[in-house]
């Protein structure tokens, strides 16, 4: 049976990774190789690893931190952040990423999607979503996508851009909520159930875990191939394994290790 | 010596980076002449079922064909194990190795596609692939067509239908999901086609 995968995220700021509240206020988290090999050996599906401050300083992706984390690593391994063109995403690949995750250089130019996909194929194409209820119409499908790491509203509706990057190519959509993001009070389910309703690809639930029974939530309501968290995990709040098997005992197909 | 055949379909970096670190000597390579001196062979691949025209272009699938047929040991990964089928209905004009008769498919609507993520194994026994390896343990998976369940099948898994998770027969060995990418359960599949020896 196909599991639930619980991804574990790495924001990491000049080299160090770094978590923020509603992506503001950066505390110091730990060395990005020794995170993600910790969160491998206690049974992260996959590791992401977000250069968060890449687009916003107009600054590369921090190309050897990456190859130093993905020589540890033999789960998949996506890197997002500061990725413009296909020539960039080929650089990052070269260095150990699986997959690349593109965010604002796909809002400015869609035709990057296809372009890094028809090279390195769809499933390595990550097309990441923030994505802020309206506070006029706070209906979920009705969610704003912002850009820039949270800075620039695009007036573009999640739901919307979720299928055009479907139809362009992408594998899979991580969509963050914005206004969960490290409040640690529960994914946002009702946005994340409507973006992955609109399409087939899977999509990975980002944004506000805390506890084991939000994971619970977003996967049962809020109808996520994937979760992902970045704080819970660094200071040691809830470990991975510790997380899967209080998922088993709900009912949520996870994968734990021997 | 392992030649990776490059058919520049994807990265092959996470292949390289696991398969040295079970011990293996690897090289990847798009020469016909290195596939020939090699001891081993892996064909990984990601992506459309058309890349492998390729393989036929630059001559590899003669050497590739002629190599197992004196014995050597193939590995086939993702679209690697599909090429080892007649062809895929996802590029109907392109033919694959046919070491096995039957053509892969795309997986039956009505779910998520592609297939992502982590599934668990059903185990033949007598495997030499999964030598070591419990029955039920997960590996990683990326695709959107499959290749049925047949006598060649070692390892089945379920994603709204069974379909070939690997397939074994003699010197020929397929795995439709990502043993770079699947943990020590992956590495180990790796270490076993290292150590694999003619019976």
């Amino acid at each position: 049976m196909l599991t639930r995968r619980i991804i574990a995220c790495l924001d990491v700021n000049a080299g160090r990774v770094v978590k923020g509240v509603q992506f503001v206020d950066l505390v110091d988290a730990g060395d990005p190789a020794e995170l993600a090999a910790r969160h491998a050996a206690s049974g992260a599906d996959e590791i992401v690893f977000l250069d968060i401050t890449a687009t916003h300083e107009a600054r590369g992706t921090l190309l050897e931190t990456v190859r130093r984390a993905a020589r540890q690593l033999f789960v998949p391994f996506t890197v997002g952040g500061g990725i413009r063109t296909a020539d960039e995403a080929a650089a990052v690949f070269d260095a150990g990423a699986d997959k690349i995750s593109i965010n604002s250089a796909a809002l400015a130019r869609p035709e990057l999607i296809g372009e890094i996909g028809s090279k390195f194929g769809a499933q390595a194409v990550i097309v990441a979503i923030d994505a802020r209820r309206a506070p006029g119409n706070a209906a979920p499908d009705n969610a704003v996508v912002f850009t820039t790491g949270g800075r620039t509203p695009t007036g573009r509706r999640a739901v919307e851009w979720a299928r055009e990057a479907e139809d362009r190519g992408a594998g899979e959509i991580l969509l963050t909520s914005m206004d969960a993001d490290g409040t640690r009070a529960g994914f946002d389910c009702e946005l994340t159930a409507a973006v992955s309703g609109a399409v087939q690809i899977p999509v990975i639930a980002s944004g506000g875990a805390g506890i084991a029974r939000h994971f619970v939530q977003v996967f049962r309501e809020g109808k996520a191939d994937a979760a992902l968290a970045a704080g819970m995990f660094h200071f040691g709040i809830a470990d991975v394994r510790a997380l899967k098997e209080e998922l088993r005992r709900e009912g949520i197909p996870v994968r734990l290790l021997c | 010596m392992i030649a990776v055949v490059d058919y520049k379909a994807g990265n092959l970096t996470s292949v390289m980076k696991a398969l040295r670190a079970v011990g293996a000597d690897a090289e990847v390579t798009d020469d016909p002449a290195v596939v020939r001196s090699a001891d081993k062979i892996v064909l990984p691949g990601v992506g459309h079922f058309a890349a492998t025209r390729f393989l036929e272009e630059r001559g590899l699938k003669a050497a590739i064909q002629e190599e197992i047929a004196a014995g050597k040991p193939f590995l086939g990964i993702c679209v690697g194990l599909q090429w080892l089928f007649a062809g895929s209905t996802e590029a109907p004009g392109c033919a694959g190795l046919a070491a096995f008769p039957e053509t892969c498919d795309r997986f039956a609507p009505g779910k998520k596609i592609p297939h992502v993520g982590w599934n668990s194994l059903a185990i033949r026994p007598e495997s030499r692939l999964f030598a070591g390896i419990p029955d039920g343990s997960f590996v990683y998976f990326t695709h959107s067509y499959r290749a049925p369940v047949t006598n060649a099948t070692v390892a089945v898994t379920e994603y709204g239908e069974p379909f070939s998770a690997a397939v074994e027969s003699g010197n020929i060995m397929g795995v439709q999901f990502h043993p770079e990418k699947s943990g020590e359960t992956g590495l180990r599949v790796l270490r076993n086609v290292l150590e694999w020896k003619p019976c």
